[in-house]
């Protein structure tokens, strides 16, 4: 398994175990207004990363000399997922609470970096899906 | 990988991108209030993710990687699996463009395909979920 395979499965499962004890703080009624986040933490952080590491373990071929396509992409997309998921983490319920341009330009930035990290995967997933 | 599984992927694919690029305006209009419309992209933007991406994926690595029969078709019934594939991607856009259209028949139509696909889906394959052949 190559090594950015095993980075995003491994942060996809504390994804997974920050979700959960999330869940827990917002049953309990501990904290409010985290639920988009939690909901982000399960489908993007834990799901979505999940499948990028396991695609890009296992999809067919990208050419002998580059199996998987070009691996910086790959990186991209790790790194602008995480960043993302992390800046929207901190920023949407402050912003929820307290409206500043601080917070509102880190959500800007958490949108286009989980998109980033959308475009950097399709770039470098695209044609490696193709039949055998 | 076989061709409905290429069609499959690519789709979930088109669905991420458009997903993340609906959630992204949405967020960003969060963050600066720049046009209230975004919020119209919500039912588009869950919907493509959660069937049109994940969904979607994972049927068409299913059809690609459940065990295949010796006998016959190698992977079931095909023809089913197509009509699931164009099923699924009309019956999301249906249910996506609910803000968009004041019919409220379609978001009903939409369902009703999203559903149909994933029972000839399973249709398609329950007899795959078993133990390889020796």
């Amino acid at each position: 398994m190559p090594l950015l395979t095993r980075t995003f499965i491994k942060t996809a499962l504390v994804c997974l175990a920050l979700a959960l004890v999330l869940g827990i703080l917002l049953a309990s009624g501990v904290t409010n207004g985290l639920f988009p986040v939690y909901i982000h933490l399960l489908v993007f952080g834990w799901l979505t990363q999940l499948i990028f590491g396991v695609v890009f373990w296992m999809f067919p071929k990208y050419s002998n000399e580059l199996p998987r396509g070009h691996e910086s992409l790959g990186w991209i997309a790790y790194t602008a997922l995480n960043i993302g998921l992390l800046l929207r983490a901190i920023a949407e319920p402050m912003q929820a609470m307290q409206p500043s341009n601080l917070y509102g330009g880190l959500l800007i930035a958490s949108a286009i970096l989980q998109w980033l990290a959308g475009v950097a995967f399709i770039a470098n997933t695209w044609r490696r899906i193709k039949e055998k | 990988m076989p061709r409905l599984s290429v069609w499959f992927v690519r789709f979930s694919f088109v669905h991420l991108l458009i997903g993340l690029t609906f959630g992204g305006l949405i967020l960003a209009n969060k963050g600066f209030p720049f046009a209230s419309w975004t919020w119209s992209l919500l039912p588009a933007h869950m919907e493509s993710l959660l069937l049109g991406w994940m969904a979607q994926l994972a049927m068409g690595m299913a059809f690609w990687i459940l065990p295949r029969f010796r006998y016959g078709a190698a992977r079931g019934n095909v023809n089913f699996v197509w009509g699931a594939l164009i099923l699924l991607n009309v019956g999301i856009v249906m249910v996506a463009m609910q803000p968009l259209i004041s019919m409220s028949w379609i978001v009903l139509t939409g369902r009703i395909l999203e559903t149909s696909s994933i029972l000839l889906f399973i249709l398609a394959s329950w007899r795959r979920v078993k133990p390889m052949e020796t």
